[in-house]
Formats: C-alpha cells, sequence, structure tokens
C-alpha cells in the first residue's frame, strides 16, 4: 500500500507538468484554425470500410447518450448515421412527449414534473450475459431514475424514481440474465430511516449521517415492469461506476467508489486526499438471498412509478410508499473493499470474469484485480481492517498486476473478446490497446479531443464482437466546421479486427453521450415495430371511424374526439368552444401503413404539438384565451393533400350562445370522395 | 366410364376447393413511396391483400384521382360466388357418379362458361371503378381513366399495376383440364372396346 502512495506521491507533480503542456498544446492547435492532424492516422481505404450504400443496411445500432439533454440517440454502425433521438427523461416538442396528456406522467416524480435530467449510461437487456437486443435501461443521474425503452417501438414505456438516492451516476447496470438492475448513488446524503426518504442533517455531520445507496431493481420482464426489490445502504462515499461479473464472478458486481474521505466540501481537493478509495464488491446473489431471508427491514419512502400502457399509450403513475433495506455491516460476506488508486473512475471486468480493471483516473498505473485472488483472500481472510463493518483486502492479495505507462487519465475499459483490453486516456488524448493477460500495452490510438467512455458491440459482456471501437470525446473544438461557441460532441469509430488500431470516421453525436451499447442490427430490426393495429388501440377516447367523431361540453372542458387520415381531420369545422374553456384534442391517427404519422397542431397552444403514429391516440390540452377562429393543422407532411390538412375551431367570448357543432366536409346530392375509415 | 376416370371426375370436381384457401386473382401495385408493394387479393367470399388494411390503403390513395372507396360489401358476387362454386363441385361429384360422357361435357362447358362470365363481371368492375370518377376529385388529369389492367401490366400515374391470376384460379384450371380429359379419354376407351 505504501509503494503505490509512495509512487502515485512522486508522479503526481509530473502528472500536473504534462497536464499544463497537453492544455498548451490544444490551445495552440486551436489557434492555428485548421483542421487538426488529420490524416497520418486514417488509411486511404478507410472510405470503403465505412460506407454503407444508398438504401442498404448498418450492421449494429449504437445507443448513445445523450448526457444533458436526457435523451438516447440511435446511429448505425459503421456509417455513423444518426437514424432516431429518443426520448427519455425530457421534454420532445417535436413528437409531444412529456406534452402531450398520455406522456405527461412519465415526468412526474416525487419532486412535481421534472422535464429534464442528465441521461449518462444505456445498457441492453441481457440474456445468458449477451445483450438480447430487448430492451434498453438508461439512468436519469440529477433527479435519480431509471428508464426503460422498448426495442421494438424504440419508446420509452417505463421511469422508476430512485428513493434514497442523489445523482443517479452509479447505474443502470444489468445482472447476467437481467435478474437485477443495479442503481447507485453518486451523492451520499442523509437517509433518514423512520421517516421517507432524505433526512434533515447539518452539513457538518456528513461523516456520521451521510449514506449512499445502491438499488436493487427487479426486471419482471415477463410482465415488463421494474420493481424496486431493496436497497443496500452503503458508507457515505461517492458511488461512480460499477460493472457486472461474468463466469466465475457472475455473482458479483463491482463499484468504483471515492471521497471516502467523507469531505464534504470542496471535493476536487477534499475527495483526493486519500491516496486510495475502493473498488466495491458486492455479492448480489447473497444480498438478493439476505433479503428474501428477511434480513431487510422496512423503511417509509415516496417514489413514483410511471408506466406506459402497450395498448393504450397511456402512461400512469404508481406512487410508492416503503422500501426495504440491507445494511452491509449486517450481512456477513455480502460486501468487500478492496484498495483501488485515488478516486477511480470506471470499472471492467473482462469477458473471462477473472480480471478486474479499475481506471485510476489520477493513478499513473492501471491496475487489475483477480477474482481468484479475491475469492483466496475472502477464504483465508486476508484483510486490513474494516470500514464501516465492511472487510477491505490488502491491495497486493487481490492484485493481479498493473499495466506500466498506459497513458495519462484512464477513465475506461472495454473488451475485444480476443485478450485485449482497450482503455481512454482523457489526458493524453489516446485509446490505448493491452494485452489482459501480460499487461502489455500493444497499441496507442490518438482521439480528438480528450476521451470518456469508449464502446466495443457486446464489449462489456462475455462475448464481445471485437471489430469496432466508438470512443466519445468531450473535446470537439477544430475537427468540424465552426458553429459558434457551442459544438456538438464528436465520436470517432476505430477498427480494432486487427493488430493495429485503424481510424475510421469521426462523426458528430447528440449532446454529450458518456456511454453507449451496440449490438448486430439483426438481433433488433425484424422486431421493430411498423404501425400500431387500431383494434388493439385501448385508449378510452380513440375513435376509431369518422362517424364517432364528436365533440361534446361537461362544464368548462370541451372534449374533441377526432381522426386523422390522409388528408383531412374529422371534425375539421368545431363551434362552441368559449375562451378560457380547457380544450382536449384526442386525435385518433386512422391510418394503417407504415411510416405515415399525422401531427397536430393548434395556434396559441402553451405546450407544443403532438406527433401520432398510425393507430394510436394522443390528446393536446389547449385553452384559448382570446376570442376568434383558430386553425389547426398536420404538422407531418403525410401525403400530396397535406397543406390540406387543416381545420378551425371558433372561439367565442364567454358566455356567449353558439352552440358546440361540428362537422367535416359539406352535404352536396354527389358526395364528396372520402378515405372511409372502415 | 372406368373407375379410374370417375375419380379423376371427383378430382376435377374437387380441385375447385382451392378457391376456398386461395385468392384467385391478384393486382400488384408498385410506386417509388412503396418499395415493399401493395397486393390486392381477390377471393370467391372476400378481399384481401399482403396486409389487414390492405384496403384501407388502396382506397385512400384512389380517393386522390376520385375513385369510389372499395369494399367487400359492394360486391354482390363475393356473397353468391362461393355457392356457385360449392354447386359446381356437388354436381361434379354426382357426375362422376352417375359416369355419363355427356354430363362431363356439359358440367365442363358450364365451368367455362362461369369462369369466363367471372372474368367478364371482374372487367366491368375494373372498368366501373376506373371510369366513375367523382368530378370533385383533388387530382385531376384531363382524359385520363384509372382502369386496372385485367392481365398484365399498365403504368398509372406513380403506380405500377400488375394484375394475375393467383394460385386460387389454378383450380379452376384443373378442373376444366381434368373434365376434359375425363370427357376425352371416354371417348377413347369406348372406341377400343
Amino acid at each position: 500500500m505504501e509503494v503505490l502512495g509512495h509512487k502515485i506521491k512522486t508522479i503526481a507533480p509530473k502528472l500536473g507538468v504534462m497536464c499544463t503542456l497537453l492544455a498548451g498544446a490544444v490551445l495552440q492547435g486551436c489557434g492555428g484554425g485548421e483542421g487538426g492532424q488529420k490524416s497520418d492516422t486514417v488509411d486511404a481505404d478507410a472510405a470503403s470500410a465505412i460506407y454503407v450504400p444508398p438504401g442498404q443496411h448498418d450492421e449494429y445500432y449504437s445507443f448513445l447518450s445523450g448526457g444533458f439533454n436526457g435523451q438516447v440517440s440511435v446511429f448505425g454502425l459503421p456509417s455513423g448515421r444518426l437514424l432516431k433521438i429518443i426520448p427519455v427523461f425530457t421534454q420532445f416538442a417535436e413528437n409531444g412527449y412529456g406534452y402531450n396528456e398520455e406522456t405527461k406522467a412519465m415526468l412526474m416524480t416525487s419532486h412535481g414534473f421534472v422535464p429534464w435530467d442528465d441521461l449518462h449510461h444505456p445498457k441492453l437487456s441481457r440474456t445468458d450475459g449477451m445483450a438480447d437486443g430487448r430492451f434498453l435501461y438508461v439512468n436519469g443521474n440529477n433527479t435519480p431514475r431509471v428508464a426503460k425503452v422498448d426495442l421494438t417501438t424504440f419508446e420509452t414505456v417505463e421511469i422508476m424514481e430512485i428513493p434514497n438516492s442523489a445523482g443517479n451516476h452509479c447505474s443502470p447496470y444489468p445482472t447476467n440474465n437481467n435478474e437485477y438492475i443495479l442503481a447507485g448513488t453518486r451523492f451520499s446524503v442523509p437517509i433518514d430511516t423512520d421517516k421517507a426518504g432524505m433526512g434533515d442533517a447539518s452539513i457538518d455531520e456528513y461523516e456520521d449521517k451521510f449514506r449512499g445507496s445502491i438499488s436493487f431493481i427487479k426486471t419482471n420482464e415477463k410482465d415488463g415492469h421494474m420493481e424496486l426489490d431493496f436497497q443496500v445502504l452503503v458508507p457515505g462515499f461517492d458511488y461512480d461506476l460499477a460493472n457486472g461479473g461474468k463466469g466465475p464472478s457472475e455473482d458479483w458486481v463491482f463499484f468504483t467508489t471515492y471521497n471516502t474521505e467523507k469531505s464534504r466540501t470542496l471535493k476536487e481537493l477534499g475527495a483526493s486526499q486519500n491516496d486510495r478509495d475502493y473498488l466495491a464488491a458486492i455479492n448480489w446473489k447473497l444480498a438478493a438471498k439476505y433479503a428474501a431471508e428477511g434480513k431487510a427491514k422496512e423503511m417509509p419512502a415516496n417514489y413514483y412509478h410511471n408506466i406506459k400502457d402497450h395498448n393504450s399509450h397511456i402512461a400512469k403513475s404508481n406512487v410508492i410508499k416503503k422500501v426495504r433495506y440491507l445494511l452491509p455491516e449486517e450481512c456477513p460476506g455480502m460486501m468487500y473493499l478492496i484498495p483501488a488508486p485515488k478516486s477511480p473512475h470506471g470499472i471492467d471486468v473482462d469477458p473471462t470474469g477473472e480480471y478486474m480493471v479499475v481506471n485510476g483516473k489520477l493513478a499513473a498505473t492501471l491496475p487489475v484485480f483477480s477474482f481468484s485472488k479475491m475469492q483466496k483472500a475472502i477464504e483465508n481472510k486476508d484483510f486490513d481492517g474494516e470500514v464501516n463493518g465492511i472487510p477491505v483486502f490488502k491491495y497486493e492479495s487481490v492484485l493481479y498486476g498493473e499495466v506500466q505507462e498506459p497513458g495519462l487519465g484512464p477513465l475506461h475499459t472495454e473488451f475485444d473478446g480476443k485478450g485485449n483490453a482497450y482503455s481512454t486516456m482523457f489526458v493524453s488524448s489516446e485509446v490505448v490497446k493491452w494485452n489482459v493477460k501480460d499487461l502489455k500495452v500493444l497499441d496507442r490510438m490518438p482521439v480528438y479531443y480528450s476521451p470518456g467512455h469508449l464502446m466495443i458491440p457486446g464489449g462489456d459482456t462475455k462475448e464481445p464482437d471485437g471489430k469496432y471501437l466508438v470512443v466519445m470525446n468531450k473535446i470537439t473544438k477544430d475537427r468540424y466546421l465552426p458553429t459558434g461557441p457551442e459544438l456538438l460532441h464528436s465520436a470517432q469509430l476505430i477498427d480494432i479486427s486487427g493488430d493495429k488500431m485503424r481510424m475510421l470516421l469521426d462523426f458528430p453525436t447528440v449532446a454529450e453521450p458518456h456511454y453507449a451499447q451496440a449490438i448486430k442490427a439483426d438481433m433488433v430490426a425484424p422486431n421493430s415495430v411498423k404501425f400500431y393495429k387500431l383494434d388493439e388501440n385501448t385508449h378510452p377516447e380513440a375513435v376509431k371511424k369518422e362517424s364517432d367523431a364528436k365533440v361534446t361540453r361537461q362544464g368548462r372542458t370541451v372534449k374533441i374526439n377526432m381522426t386523422s387520415i390522409r388528408s383531412h381531420f374529422t371534425p375539421d369545422n368545431i363551434e362552441g368552444v368559449q375562451v378560457g374553456d380547457t380544450v382536449i384534442f384526442h386525435v385518433t391517427n386512422l391510418e394503417q401503413d407504415w411510416d405515415v404519422p399525422h401531427g397536430f397542431a393548434v395556434m396559441g397552444a402553451n405546450n407544443a404539438e403532438t406527433l401520432i403514429m398510425p393507430g394510436a391516440t394522443q390528446s393536446l390540452r389547449w385553452v384559448p384565451k382570446q376570442p376568434g377562429v383558430y386553425p389547426f393543422y398536420c404538422t407531418d407532411f403525410c401525403s400530396a393533400l397535406h397543406q390540406e390538412m387543416q381545420g378551425y375551431v371558433r372561439v367565442s367570448p364567454r358566455g356567449s350562445n353558439v352552440p358546440i357543432k361540428f362537422s367535416t366536409g359539406e352535404k352536396r346530392p354527389v358526395p364528396p370522395a372520402q378515405a372511409s375509415a372502415n | 366410364m372406368s373407375l379410374y376416370l370417375r375419380i379423376l371426375m371427383v378430382v376435377a370436381a374437387l380441385s375447385l376447393s382451392t378457391l376456398f384457401f386461395l385468392p384467385m386473382w391478384k393486382i400488384y401495385l408498385e410506386a417509388p413511396q412503396y418499395p415493399e408493394g401493395l397486393e390486392l387479393h381477390i377471393w370467391i367470399n372476400k378481399l384481401g391483400g399482403s396486409s389487414e388494411s390492405v384496403l384501407q390503403n388502396f382506397n385512400i390513395l384512389n380517393h386522390y384521382i376520385g375513385m369510389e372507396p372499395i369494399h367487400a360489401d359492394s360486391f354482390a358476387e363475393l356473397k353468391y360466388m362461393p355457392y356457385i362454386v360449392i354447386f359446381f363441385m356437388v354436381t361434379g361429384v354426382i357426375v362422376a357418379l352417375l359416369g355419363k360422357r355427356k354430363l362431363v361435357l356439359y358440367w365442363v362447358l358450364l365451368l367455362a362458361i362461369g369462369g369466363a362470365v367471372g372474368v367478364a363481371d371482374f372487367y366491368y368492375w375494373l372498368y366501373k371503378f376506373g371510369t366513375n370518377l367523382s368530378p370533385e376529385a383533388p387530382i385531376k388529369v384531363p382524359g385520363m381513366t384509372y382502369i386496372p389492367p385485367l392481365l398484365g401490366h399498365k403504368t398509372l400515374l406513380n403506380f405500377n399495376a400488375l394484375s394475375l391470376p393467383a394460385w386460387g384460379s389454378i383450380g379452376i384450371f384443373l378442373a376444366i383440364v381434368l373434365g376434359g380429359l375425363v370427357y376425352l379419354l371416354s371417348r377413347r376407351k369406348i372406341n377400343s372396346t
């Protein structure tokens, strides 16, 4: 331990100097105004390696988190083409998510309506340790939440708030058969086990009263709903990232921690005092067993669980009032601490499940721990004391070895399934390939600039698909045409099929991708839904034929149950609405064909448009404030007569005697040609 | 008539049953926006297609040019055609049991006439839908009619229409050919004995 401490102490000043040098170099490069070092590492045939001809499909779907936009973006690989943006924690005016009546409940929390979050980590659902292409789980960092995206519709279908958590960063990590999704808190907070949720305490009392929590969310994939089974209340550190074991280590999940100093202020210094923080190892199977056997206590809670119904497309919130918890000090064998270089970031377990790589962002070497040595140390009780009743291993007794001079600022590692690991170096701005067995560095590839996460399809599972690597960079600067002060972040695609890495492609991403997942397209594409069946629409306000369309008044609420089909609304002439009425347009899209959404927008609405998929019903609330005749129209170009797809609502002064009246088309001896919904 | 020919006659009669399992005619539409194509399937008792909602999608496309929406209810033929087919199947079996050569001929001729009338009726409907266009149609091309092809291929604005008999029609074809064969073979038998 002292050896490591000494090493870091001697290297730290050097590191500082290097950082300064690097910053200078970057600034100078920027000042030049020219593109970066573009061509020196790009092969002449890179273009053909990423070329997906028009009309053909990519080999992989990749799901990149959007960070501060609260969304997930879907890119095709190797082309880098953007396929879709999936709103998760953020209102999306583009399609009405979080604005229309059906989806508002998705964004409800115990703090009320929270229409934004910081989405960091996407994780694909798993079967037998492999991504199965059914669901994508993502975390909301700011107001702790875990969401589920259904990969048949690419829509967010479920969001669960996490109680007793603050900064849900260390999340969401599925076990190998989706038994649990684990979610750890980044910020520890005072947890009051007598009252619901966060308690009141002086911040000075951090050391004694603050706790972290790790939530065990059951996935119940059969009925499709998440359920917070229990939480483990852990020491008041910051929990950063996690990674599940595989094979021999399948029962374990590992969490990096920092601020084991339990500092409460100026953490950039306060949390960087100890030479070592911990890698926490939790036996999730044993934890589940303890919880099932009655070790778990119950405490009051208050958290939201929002589910969108598959057939009505209506989201409903359940408020849950209690949560079970385990204390590690009462559960022997469930949790251990491994000393790790100070303030580690990523933890990554290799495909064999034997090696745990801790990316110590401030450390000079990259330590690799051995699961079999850890098992032996548990057997031999080879401990170096304990923290809060949790045994701490001796560093050497669990260390497999260290990668020497890996680069500066290691953050994350993934694996190619051929015995190699790839790590991002934030400070030295490179991806480093090294061999997991002999810990020798094999190759280096400069990336532009300052990479955070990297991703290999399946690179976090037991069988990685070691063909491509996507590295997500935090700094873009001169990589693309300038667009003012705010730039898109940049990702780079690297060919890792050979001995040496080959740079293939730069592509701009949406907001700030933290982590990503990718999967072979044929695991997802065949299940993609083309449209919703009108017969299966169970929305209570749906109208399935034009003759059922109606306008009804109930007090000061006017309900307009209307239909849309190429290219008209029924009704499209509406009268009898008064200033101050709450008007709800329930629009059913009668189309039953692929890629014929209809949009709906009405002048003066204080929310957004809503985009209605074929067969679905969506509802937009509108409170007219002035008398007049208000047009509404279809916002998604649907046919050659899309521009004609419009109508009027007459709004009369409050108290006027204009009766409710609605119609579409005029009655004539020869009825006009109309597409019927029958 | 030999047992062998009687059995063949029964097969001829029963081969009409394919009409109950397979569509008898298909109209394929292809357009730039429909890479997957749209198929309208005409059965003896219903209208179907490459997807459940194909009729609705046909009607949506047709309404731009003022064509009347197509509904299964509009065609009385779809109600009585199954009985005609059953009639031919039953009489075909009776003919086989009676083993009268003349009756075989009548049966085959009647069936052929029935088939021809069916095709003529089909053309009548195509003509009616293709020419009876609403004067209020959003898209009016002077002099243009939209009669889909009866057999083969035709370009209608942005659509490429192809019309072909489908597997169900094989039943009628088989019934006529086999029936005719029974008629011819039974003559040779008479000559040789």
